[in-house]
């Protein structure tokens, strides 16, 4: 049976990457996002590198009402339905803290646009008794720092929605993996300071890959990240807050 | 962020630049990046001189947009963003029985770059260079989109190709790809022992794809002994491809040093038997043979090497002979020499091909190579031949109008297209290509 993808956010390079590691499987997917243009050429790119079928579908995180119209289409196809998300957005924090406004559109893009999404589509996983959600969500959200605290604050509320929708999918046969990457090597890291050990988008995809396949609940990409995040999370609070990590 | 602050070496690690380099992820990025006549293309940094250099000034890295965007089963045309990989290609579409018509020696190489270079493969004898199988060229110059095609566009496209991205940015291309049996290869390698019999068998062979391996430290009686390596595309199975290795650290000095070299050229010269060999392999290990190894270009250690790539016209051989010898009393040669017999087929002004032989041989970067390849460029220029500027990073700019004949054509209609010079590159100010007249 085909596995249908949906993947949110399909613009981003380890969306993209993503994308063509489940087309070379035969998948369906369907690219969502908000620049048609790009993501047209992008399903092209993933039926000629094997997907069984392409589209790209309008989503914007911070417009709920053409989330049900995704469900719909996805709906019309057999299989199983799977959801991988790669969406949000981290302004710099000085620009937060020059406008405060500007914390509803993080929040929107990196956890209750997608927590919308997935509640919206939930409950067609659980009719077809299956279905895989990834859910990137960001070193960032393991402990709060000065650096990108906003940021970090609506992916820890991602990490804990994704735990939630882990317990419920899992009644009904589905999976949740809850991603947790590192610096990956992608528009959003290009030529900001203080990147080190970079991951290439394909790494990233690869791990995912092998998450759903071993049924991980949650992961860091790369792996090493888990033990950083550990020493990090291990400092306590009286230290930490004099930190700028 | 659009723009990063990076310092970039071509494959040689001979030459760097410093400067903004924006690496746009989508089509609309690349436009606001184009929006200010931002600076020349640039893609994975294969060639191994300055071809890919702008010291000083911004490049644009077209790698992230690496996508097929379409394909014609009945004709074989794909159209494909100018980053893509020309291996990724292979390994898609071979398996389906198609392969892009002319494959260079490294699947890394971009198809903006093969254009911009334009290329040629072990197959060139027949089928002629890269940008002779592309039928449409899409090109950008202040975020404006433009598509040009060989007969609509000719001067244009023939500048474009082979032209080093001095007509403005390649976003995409149709190429035709090449109907093939399947993804292995039969490859035939017989030992030659000696630089006339290698030339006979060159000229000899009727193979499809034809290179020679030579043996560069080998003097006297042997002087261009080697192997020829012959092959063609077929079906079957092969063991999956061994998993790629990379080279960690720089290498020490004497890892490439003269002994090593000729113990390890006689021992590679030796591992095919007198009466030769035909195998099996996959069609990457055949086309790409060093891709497996990542980083190959750190074994000659930080001071980074420098290829010379020269092609004499036939009438000429004995001048080819005599770049050998040259070499080969040297004792600076690599493991690294190839000889090939090439055709006539070039698609660009400023192409590298003509009918004849093309040596190329690595050497790490010194003074005493710098001053040895100085000669045999000279060399090259008085036998009418040509050094290529995919390679380049020491040829004296007052060989390149007697080497390449179309330069004041080349340059007048690069200079109407891009007047203020925003896509020079350090090799084209170094070859001062765009000042000819």
């Amino acid at each position: 049976m085909t596995e249908n993808w949906i993947i949110l956010g399909a613009t981003s390079s380890m969306a993209k990457a993503f994308a063509r590691a489940v087309s070379v499987d035969g998948a369906r997917v369907f690219l969502a996002g908000r620049d048609m243009v790009d993501l047209e050429a992008s399903a092209e790119d993933c039926r000629l590198r094997g997907a069984s079928d392409a589209e790209a579908v309008k989503f914007d995180a911070r417009d709920a009402s053409g989330f049900q119209a995704i469900v719909d289409r996805v709906t019309k196809e057999d299989g199983m339905i799977n959801v991988a998300v790669f969406v949000g957005s981290m302004p710099p924090q000085s620009d937060i803290d020059a406008d405060p406004s500007l914390i509803a559109g993080v929040v929107t893009d990196s956890y209750t646009g997608p927590a919308a999404f997935l509640q919206t589509v939930a409950p067609a996983m659980e009719e077809r008794g299956g279905g895989t959600v990834i859910g990137v969500g960001s070193v960032a959200g393991d402990r709060g720092r000065i650096g990108n605290y906003v940021y970090g604050s609506a992916k820890a509320g991602f990490h804990t929605y994704l735990s939630g929708l882990r317990n419920r999918l899992t009644r009904s046969g589905g999976h949740v993996v809850t991603v947790k990457p590192g610096f990956v090597d992608s528009a959003m890291t290009w030529g900001i300071e203080g990147m080190f050990l970079v991951a290439p988008p394909e790494n990233v995809a690869r791990d995912l890959l092998a998450a759903v396949e071993k049924k991980k609940n949650t992961i860091y990409t790369p792996f090493f990240w888990r033990i950083i995040m550990g020493i990090i999370k291990a400092i306590p609070e009286r230290m930490f807050k004099k930190m700028s990590v | 962020m659009l723009w990063n602050s990076l310092t970039y070496a071509g494959w040689g690690r001979v030459k760097t630049a410093s400067g903004p380099v924006a690496r746009p992820e989508r089509v609309s990025s690349l436009q606001a990046a184009l929006a200010g006549d931002a600076g020349p293309a640039i893609g994975n940094c294969r060639s191994y001189g300055d071809a890919c250099l702008n010291d000083g000034g911004p490049a644009v890295k077209m790698v992230r947009l690496d996508r097929m965007i379409g394909f014609d089963e009945t004709t074989g045309i794909l159209e494909a963003e100018a980053g893509l990989k020309v291996g990724e290609i292979a390994r898609v579409f071979a398996p389906r029985g198609w392969l892009p018509t002319v494959m260079p020696g490294t699947g890394f190489a971009t198809v903006g770059g093969c254009i911009a270079n334009d290329v040629h493969g072990k197959n060139h004898h027949g089928a002629g260079s890269f940008g002779q199988h592309v039928t449409e060229i899409t090109l950008m110059r202040g975020g404006k989109p433009v598509k040009i095609t060989p007969k609509k566009d000719a001067e244009l496209f023939r500048a474009t190709v082979g032209g080093m991205g001095q007509t403005g940015v390649i976003v995409s291309a149709k190429l035709q790809l090449l109907a093939c049996k399947g993804d292995v290869m039969v490859v035939t390698e017989r030992r030659i022992d000696n630089f006339d019999d290698f030339t006979e068998a060159l000229d000899g062979s009727k193979a499809t794809y034809t290179v020679g391996w030579i043996d560069a430290t080998a003097k006297g009686d042997q002087l261009g002994r080697g192997i020829l390596e012959e092959g063609e595309t077929d079906y079957g199975l092969v063991p999956s491809k061994k998993s790629s290795k990379s080279v960690p650290f720089n290498a020490p000095r004497f890892a490439l040093s003269k002994p090593v070299v000729k113990a390890f050229n006689n021992a590679y010269y030796r591992r095919v038997s007198e009466s030769g060999r035909t195998s099996v392999k996959p069609i990457q290990d055949y086309f790409f043979p060093l891709d497996r190894i990542h980083d190959w270009n750190r074994l000659y250690g930080k001071a980074g090497f420098i290829q010379f790539q020269c092609v004499v016209p036939v009438d000429k051989l004995s001048a080819v002979k005599r770049i050998l010898e040259k070499i080969a009393h040297s004792g600076q040669a690599s493991p690294l020499a190839v000889l090939k017999r090439m055709g006539p087929g070039r698609g660009g002004m400023m192409s590298f091909p003509m009918e004849g032989y093309t040596l190329a041989v690595d050497f790490r970067a010194s003074k005493k190579a710098f001053k040895l390849i100085a000669e045999l460029e000279t060399m090259t220029a008085e036998a009418g031949g040509r050094v290529y500027f995919a390679k380049d990073a020491t040829l004296d700019a007052k060989h390149v109008p007697a080497m390449y004949p179309e330069l004041s054509k080349f340059a007048a209609v690069v200079n109407k297209v891009d007047p203020d010079g925003v896509y020079e590159t350090d090799l084209t100010r170094r070859l001062k290509i765009r000042s000819a007249s």
